[in-house]
């Protein structure tokens, strides 16, 4: 352990934790409720995980990588490590973590101010900081899941922060159940692996595989049980219900968990184990992965809470991630989640303020009616909130994919490999498809959400005077998110915007899966490289179609949205209402399972109670008097009653051992510890 | 003396003497006298076993700590039993029995 | 001649402890408890262990044995010495313990123990001053706040109104 890498992600992975226990247990009574203790300790991670990133990029070795553990557990055949793995992916994604995390702590400084829980809070920023920290820093899979279910636990803690309201307590059990689901999936998953080749350690892991120690179904069957944990997680279809309940939590939880990080988990694991997963496997994945990402992006066209379409524009998003992991240009699904992560938490903490501001105005008006969060409340915030709109601005175009923005280059980089990955395959047509349909309706309901929030008349003229640009804290690091946004920083030292050229690909290197059979990495990237220009022009021409029309409708107002909306009918309503999912799994799902309890029910109570059991009833009934004098004269008296008598006075007997005096049990003690001695001697 | 045994009976004596006594004492702090004799009867067995298994010095360390946990024992159980005398005036062990069903 | 002397005090330390157990004056057995510390204390001499026979006297003699006298008159009258106290089941302890002993007789005898001849080291300190600083820190740190959890504990719980 005398390596500083290793050495760094120690502090990085427990100093939130200090802060959490030092917080859960001291937190009231410290000086400003402690929060300055959160604060540091993650600034703190923030600087050591950037001294990492910048050893990586002085190092700049593609195939760095370094582990260290001890052996936690050794009971002979069963044996299970404990570790830590550094390479060029860990460090990213710890600096994205630090980052989003520092953020959000400073963030919340004034968003949360005064808020009754306010030590507690920070506690389990803290806490997921952590867990967090564990999933992307273990070298192993029981590692991992442990993280996993930590941060499970600590999204469940922080979406029910204001769990006096009832509609967050439901959320975070929403979420902890959903998750509970995928989390199964991901046990078995590590169950199969473990059962075949007998380690939890990655590489030991990827060995076996190439090795050949499990194969076929079961090696996919493994593959599709881990990622129903990444599903859980990283809120795919149809486990995504959780995720747009999430926003209840405050918004720079929302910000950091269920935008940058947490959800991000999911894609961050499926790419950690991305080299065992079978093409059928991969194939699932994908379809997956592309099904939820125009899926959702068709459900936050219409949604009127400015949370609730990021929210599902963070599932498309995912989306994106799993289809590019499915199609096997993994590296730009992490492209795609570490860019993401800069742009999705710039918009939460943007939509942040937005609400602090409402929240301010209306609270001003003493009006407690009017939901601060709904769009269509809000417009013209433009000259009263200049920082929030740029930032978000910038970040709406990045998510939107326009060139000079670092979502243009991720997004491509994913497009271009599923269009490759359907020009190779034809039959999967579809993948691409819902790709770049995704891509057009992600720019349509980002810039409605920019027009209806910051352009045209406020709806509610008389909260106008009482709006004002949020504080320091809070727009710092939306400043900060949204000038990492801008493409330069991923393709350094190159300047080409439209190539995505540059550390990043140098340093993060796609490798081929251990599973034989499997395309080689090279040939993934050769495809993906071919297939590129066409996807660029494509994209483009999709982002162009799609800001278009919002710009037509929303900001021109050219075509009037509801008119557009009565003719599509159901569709729109279908979108506005999610699809009917919670309805369609409380009556597919909860409700047939409650009435096939009831009728379950009624077979035992009224057929198989009355006709079946009173029947035999009677016939026992005859029998039992027919047998009942002899078990009265024969059995009871004789045998029943002597074995009782005997019970009883050995009872009567054995109880004056138990004195209640302490002394009196020593010494049956020792007169037993003799007693063995004797037995065992002879 | 040189003879290992001859330290491992003094020893046993101790013990079971000890033992002896936690076992017919009423007065609290009689039982804790016997449970003295037991400590050091088994520091008796360390250092005795430091001695011959080659002089190594490890087993009085643990004959420190066993001397140190005593006084942290004698410590406390004082302390109860001070307690208990001021509660119930009495520290016959089998009187204080208001725990008992 | 350090045969007489061993044999002496092993008499002194077994006879004083069978007073302790046997006798009925809680006093007496205190004091006999005294010659009974003594007497391991001389034990440690001859096991060549001077630095624990050292803390022995000064741990034990002068700070248990007092605070157990104090302990008895804290909680006798102390108008008289003879505070009697009685015992219980002595026939069937007496019973056990005579058996265990037996089985401890037998275990000592047939368990063929190492029994490695030595040189007499100068002195002990040095070396239990190196293990306990060096390999047995943690341990020496923990029992360290054991030692200041049970002061706090003990104070705490003798106070007059806890």
């Amino acid at each position: 352990m005398n390596n500083i890498f290793i050495n760094y992600s120690l502090f990085i992975l427990f100093l939130p934790l200090v802060a959490f226990v030092v917080l859960i247990f001291t937190g009231k009574r410290l000086p400003r409720q402690g929060d300055w203790v959160a604060v540091s300790a993650v600034l703190f991670t923030l600087v050591l995980s950037s001294a990492m990133f910048v050893a990586m990029l002085l190092d700049y070795n593609p195939d760095f990588s370094q582990q260290s553990g001890f052996t936690w557990m050794d009971l002979g055949a069963f044996k299970i490590e404990f570790g830590i793995l550094v390479d060029n992916i860990t460090i990213i994604m710890l600096l994205v973590v630090a980052l989003i995390s520092s953020c959000s702590h400073i963030f919340s400084l004034k968003y949360m101010e005064g808020d009754i829980r306010y030590s507690r809070y920070y506690a389990y920023l803290g806490l997921f900081t952590f867990s967090m920290n564990g999933i992307v820093l273990a070298n192993n899979l029981i590692s991992m899941y442990m993280s996993w279910e930590l941060v499970g636990l600590s999204s469940y803690l922080l979406i029910a922060h204001w769990f006096e309201k009832d509609s967050a307590a439901d959320a975070g059990k929403k979420a902890f159940l959903t998750n509970r689901v995928g989390d199964i999936g991901f046990f078995i998953g590590i169950m199969l692996i473990y059962s075949s080749i007998g380690s939890f350690l990655f590489s030991d892991v990827f060995a076996g595989v190439a090795a050949g120690k499990i194969t076929g179904i079961t090696l996919t069957l493994a593959g599709i049980g881990i990622f129903l944990g990444a599903m859980g997680k990283s809120s795919q279809f149809p486990l995504h219900i959780w995720l747009p309940d999430a926003m209840e939590g405050p918004t720079p939880v929302s910000a950091l968990m269920h935008a940058a990080t947490m959800v991000a988990a999911g894609v961050y694991m499926t790419i950690r184990l991305f080299p065992l997963f079978t093409p059928d496997a991969l194939l699932v994945i994908a379809y997956v992965g592309g099904f939820t990402a125009i899926f959702a992006a068709s459900i936050a066209i219409t949604q009127n809470d400015i949370k609730k379409v990021l929210a599902y524009s963070t599932v498309s998003q995912l989306g994106y991630m799993i289809l590019a992991v499915g199609t096997g240009v993994y590296t730009a699904a992490f492209f795609h989640l570490v860019t993401h992560a800069m742009f999705k938490a710039n918009l939460f903490y943007g939509s942040g303020s937005v609400i602090h501001a409402m929240h301010h105005a209306l609270h001003e008006k003493h009006d407690h009616e009017t939901d601060p969060q709904d769009m269509r409340n809000m417009g013209g915030l433009k000259a009263k909130m200049p920082i929030t709109y740029w930032s978000m601005l910038v970040s709406t175009l990045a998510i939107a994919g326009v060139p000079l923005f670092s979502g243009f280059l991720s997004k491509d980089a994913i497009l271009a490999g599923t269009l490759a990955f359907a020009q190779h395959q034809p039959e999967h047509f579809l993948l691409p498809v819902f790709g770049f349909g995704a891509a057009a309706m992600t720019a349509f309901y980002m810039f409605r959400l920019i027009f209806m929030t910051f352009h045209g008349e406020h709806q509610m003229p008389e909260l106008i005077n009482d709006i004002h640009e949020s504080p320091k804290e809070m727009t710092g690091p939306l400043v900060l998110l949204a000038s990492l946004s801008v493409f330069v920083f991923y393709t350094l030292p190159n300047f080409n915007p439209i190539s995505d050229h540059g550390w990043f690909t140098d340093l993060v290197v796609p490798r081929t899966a251990v599973v034989p059979g499997s395309m080689t990495a090279h040939e993934i990237a050769d495809y993906a490289h071919h297939a590129h220009g066409l996807a660029m022009s494509l994209s483009i021409a999709v982002i162009v179609l799609g800001i278009a029309l919002s710009v037509l409708i929303y900001f021109k107002k050219v075509f009037s949205a509801e008119t557009w909306a009565s003719k599509l009918g159901f569709l729109y309503d279908w979108s506005l209402n999610k699809f009917y999912f919670d309805e369609n799994y409380n009556r597919f799902l909860y409700q047939p399972f409650l009435n096939l309890s009831k009728k379950v029910a009624w077979l035992d109570w009224e057929i198989y109670d009355r006709y079946f059991i009173n029947g035999f009833a009677w016939v026992i009934e005859w029998y039992s008097r027919v047998t009942g004098k002899f078990d009265y004269d024969g059995i009871d008296q004789g045998l029943v009653d002597g074995i009782g008598r005997i019970v009883g006075a050995t009872g009567h007997n054995l109880r004056k051992i138990q004195t209640g005096r302490l002394q009196n049990y020593l010494l049956y003690v020792v007169a037993g510890i003799i007693v063995m001695i004797i037995v065992q001697a002879f | 003396m040189d003879q290992l045994n001859s330290y491992l009976f003094i020893a046993a004596i101790l013990f079971s003497l000890g033992v002896f006594g936690v076992i017919t004492r009423r007065n609290g702090i009689a039982v804790l006298m016997g449970v003295e004799l037991i400590l050091n009867a088994a520091n008796i067995n360390f250092i005795a076993f430091s001695r011959f298994g080659g002089m190594n010095f490890d087993g009085h360390v643990f004959g420190l700590l066993v001397i140190v946990l005593a006084a942290a024992e004698a410590a406390v159980a004082l302390a109860i039993i001070i307690n208990i005398y001021n509660n119930m005036n009495t520290i016959n062990v089998d009187q204080a029995s208001q725990l008992k069903q | 001649m350090a045969d007489y002397t061993f044999w002496l005090i092993a008499a002194i330390t077994v006879i004083s402890a069978a007073f302790v157990v046997l006798n009925n004056q809680l006093v007496y057995s205190a004091v006999a408890l005294l010659f009974t510390l003594f007497g391991v204390a001389g034990l440690y001499v001859f096991l060549w262990a001077d630095f624990i026979a050292g803390v022995q006297l000064l741990v034990y003699v002068g700070g248990i044995l007092v605070l157990i006298i104090f302990g008895i008159m804290l909680t006798n009258r102390i108008s008289s010495v003879r505070i009697s106290h009685k015992s219980v089941q002595q026939g069937v302890g007496g019973a056990v313990i005579i058996w265990l002993f037996i089985f401890l007789s037998i275990v000592i005898l047939k368990t063929p123990w190492l029994n490695q001849t030595a040189m007499e080291p100068a002195s002990s300190v040095a070396q239990v001053g190196k293990l306990l600083l060096m390999k047995y820190l943690l341990p020496f740190e923990v029992i360290s706040v054991l030692l200041l959890g049970a002061l706090i504990g003990a104070a705490t719980l003798s106070r007059e109104d806890p």
